[in-house]
């Protein structure tokens, strides 16, 4: 019995309300505190288990790749802080990379060591995000304050450095906006200093706590097949037993003269990829500290040299007349990349993130395709959800980590 | 008089100014160099697919292949190169100027640490053929670029909008759709919430968010000069106090005595 669509019930296709079996069908979400923003999703359950997931998205599309055909590269910049939001620096990161790619320029290494302490403590302020929801989800909300309160002085430390606590857009096409302070690193190694113990806060907490484990033991188990085979990356991929981490693979900044380890679950379920969030959280730390001393061995260089692309320095357009002159229709028209196209990937908090850029030799792009990751970890929802309890559903949409601002765009 | 003749194909933001003597440069295309990849370029022709063309820009291997030998090409990828992953797919709008579209196929193989980009055009009515037998991921991949560019993918089960809602007139990712939403989207949420017949008393949809009418009086009032709803708009300027007196007695004295600055946080 399909139903006919009509002003007040539109369109439920696909969805039969066929009461012959003995199946249910409810709808979780879009408006569900647990979803992690505006997902729907049409469970069709035989008593408690799962039978059939549906995820439907789209409440939160702002058109950002259409905007991007509207905008110069660098009034996108800006954009990209609403993909993932709550880590936005990486975001900024990997399209900055992208332009660099397609037009071929290397950024100073000053520029190249800040980065890296930037988006390496992006990473941490989401995996901090992380685990507060997703055992606030899972029913500890002792987690959620303590994670908090890190995640604070992270934030602080982001809005001393560019003002912004969100939104950051602290990364510009060419290099950085700003130069970090004597202060500022010593705000940063000080925190640093305190990470690693509120871990094992964090761990002494969950680890072995009896509840959490029952909850997460052997519950959304994702088979490595179907994780490559469903386009997931980072801790989804690690979790399922695959060790690859693109900043080991193909390391695009200084990941190639750090030292630190890529942790990666053999169970495939979602404890395993708690255990890598965790372990992940300890080499972020080991990260910065090393990005430090590669920081405080460079020369105050921040932003590329490469008039035709990229404005000067404010020295330079300040006092020399063809820089201010390339700066002025930069500003005004937008810089022309050549004909061509790029993908860049990197190894953002939730997974592979990657800008494809189709340029015309115009100053708007011509495409720009958001490769994000939690799109495919919503799709994966579809096969990884059937089997499961529906007091599970929650538990596994937690630790797939998907934020919809990067799902919908 | 006739009207005066806009491209419709492409109504997206244009360079306001080029210089006369510009020549637009373009990314060299190299020659593929890498062993790995030229053995699959290699296995996938001795399979007999067309290879139109191949190239190597920014090193990255680009191969176009012909668009009714896809799936086998990609079967050919995944099991003998393994190329496991499609990490993402969509199409490029060149409808303009060669009334086709260019899918593209990223492609990564965990073995070899190489990626792929395999590519293809497609004419503007034509059917695109759907890699959902071959990779999960093609099948939210396929959804997206069917919604945002009307592409039809055969063999596809599912293919609906996924961005955009079910009713949706129009996709939105086309060069002819303007930024601001065409006609249709214009009227939307009043058609679905209140019926066409309430357009007249609501009115369309402003899709500018920072637009002010300079003398609406109904719905957003000119800045500083509100007046209620319907009435006559007035030249008296009102000043805005965010603090006004008759409501101070509520906050507490900011004066710059009464201040304590911390330092930081604990």
């Amino acid at each position: 019995m399909n139903q006919l669509p009509n002003k007040l019930r539109p369109f439920y296709d696909n969805v039969a309300f066929d009461r012959s079996d003995n199946t249910m069908i409810i709808n979780f979400g879009p408006n569900h505190p647990s979803s992690h923003g505006q997902l729907n999703l049409v469970l069709e359950l035989q008593g408690e288990k799962v039978i059939k997931a549906d995820p439907r998205i789209g409440y939160l599309h702002r058109g950002i790749e259409k905007m991007a055909e509207n905008m110069t590269y660098n009034e996108f910049l800006p954009t990209t802080d609403r993909l993932d939001y709550i880590a936005s620096t990486s975001n900024n990161y990997a399209f900055a990379l992208a332009v660099e790619k397609l037009l071929n320029i290397e950024v100073p290494r000053r520029a190249q060591a800040i980065r890296l302490i930037l988006i390496e403590l992006s990473r941490l302020a989401s995996h901090l995000f992380w685990i507060a929801t997703h055992a606030l989800d899972v029913g500890a909300m002792t987690i959620m304050l303590y994670a908090f309160r890190e995640r604070e002085y992270i934030l602080d430390l982001f809005e001393s450095y560019c003002g912004a606590r969100l939104t950051h857009n602290s990364i510009k096409i060419g290099g950085v906006p700003l130069d970090l302070t004597d202060e500022w690193i010593k705000e940063l190694t000080d925190l640093m200093s305190k990470i690693p113990a509120q871990i094992d806060l964090y761990e002494g907490l969950l680890s072995k706590n009896r509840i959490w484990r029952m909850r997460l033991e052997d519950v959304g188990v994702l088979p490595t097949n179907l994780a490559k085979s469903w386009s997931s990356s980072g801790i989804m991929l690690r979790g399922s037993d695959m060790q690859w981490d693109l900043r080991k693979e193909r390391p695009y900044e200084l990941y190639d003269e750090i030292d630190f380890d890529v942790p990666y679950a053999t169970t495939c379920d979602s404890y395993g990829r708690y255990m890598c969030y965790m372990e992940e959280m300890r080499q972020i730390v080991k990260i910065i500290y090393q990005g430090v001393e590669i920081y405080e061995k460079t020369t105050p260089d921040l932003i590329a040299d490469f008039g035709e692309y990229i404005s000067a320095s404010k020295e330079q357009i300040m006092t020399q007349n063809y820089s201010l002159m390339q700066h002025f229709s930069l500003i005004t028209q937008g810089m022309r990349p050549p004909k061509g196209e790029v993908y860049v990937a990197t190894e953002s908090p939730k997974g592979e993130l990657g800008f494809y850029i189709v340029s015309q030799g115009e100053p708007y792009a011509h495409k720009v395709k958001v490769r994000s990751p939690s799109f495919y970890h919503t799709g994966l929802l579809t096969d990884l959800l059937v089997g499961e309890n529906l007091a599970d559903v929650v538990t596994i949409i937690g630790s797939t980590n998907i934020v919809f601002g990067e799902v919908d765009r | 008089m006739f009207r005066k003749y806009t491209p419709k194909k492409n109504v997206q933001k244009k360079v306001a100014y080029t210089d006369r003597f510009y020549v637009t440069p373009s990314i060299e295309k190299g020659i593929i160099k890498d062993e790995v990849i030229l053995q699959a370029i290699k296995s996938l022709q001795d399979l007999g697919v067309e290879i139109i063309e191949q190239f190597c820009m920014r090193e990255q291997a680009v191969v176009y292949v012909n668009p009714a030998q896809i799936v086998m090409a990609l079967e050919i990828l995944k099991n003998k190169h393994s190329y496991e992953q499609l990490v993402e797919m969509s199409a490029i709008d060149y409808l303009e100027k060669r009334s086709e579209f260019e899918l593209f196929y990223e492609l990564l193989s965990f073995k070899t640490n190489k990626r792929l980009r395999i590519k293809l055009c497609l004419s503007q009515n034509e059917h695109a053929q759907s890699a959902t037998q071959i990779y999960h991921s093609a099948s939210w991949a396929e959804k997206e670029c069917y919604d945002m560019y009307g592409i039809i993918f055969d063999g596809h089960e599912n293919l609906r909008r996924i961005l955009m809602p079910d009713d949706w007139v129009g996709h939105p990712l086309l060069k002819s759709y303007p930024l601001q939403g065409d006609e249709f989207a214009r009227w939307y949420e009043v058609d679905k919430l209140y019926g066409k017949e309430a357009r007249e008393i609501i009115g369309d949809e402003i899709r500018d968010a920072a637009m002010i009418e300079r003398y609406d009086t109904t719905r957003f009032a000119k800045i500083g000069k509100e007046v209620p709803r319907g009435a006559k708009y007035s030249e008296e300027e009102k000043k805005i106090e965010y603090t006004p007196d008759r409501i101070k007695f509520l906050y507490d004295d900011f004066s710059e005595e009464n201040q304590k600055i911390i330092k930081g946080r604990k």
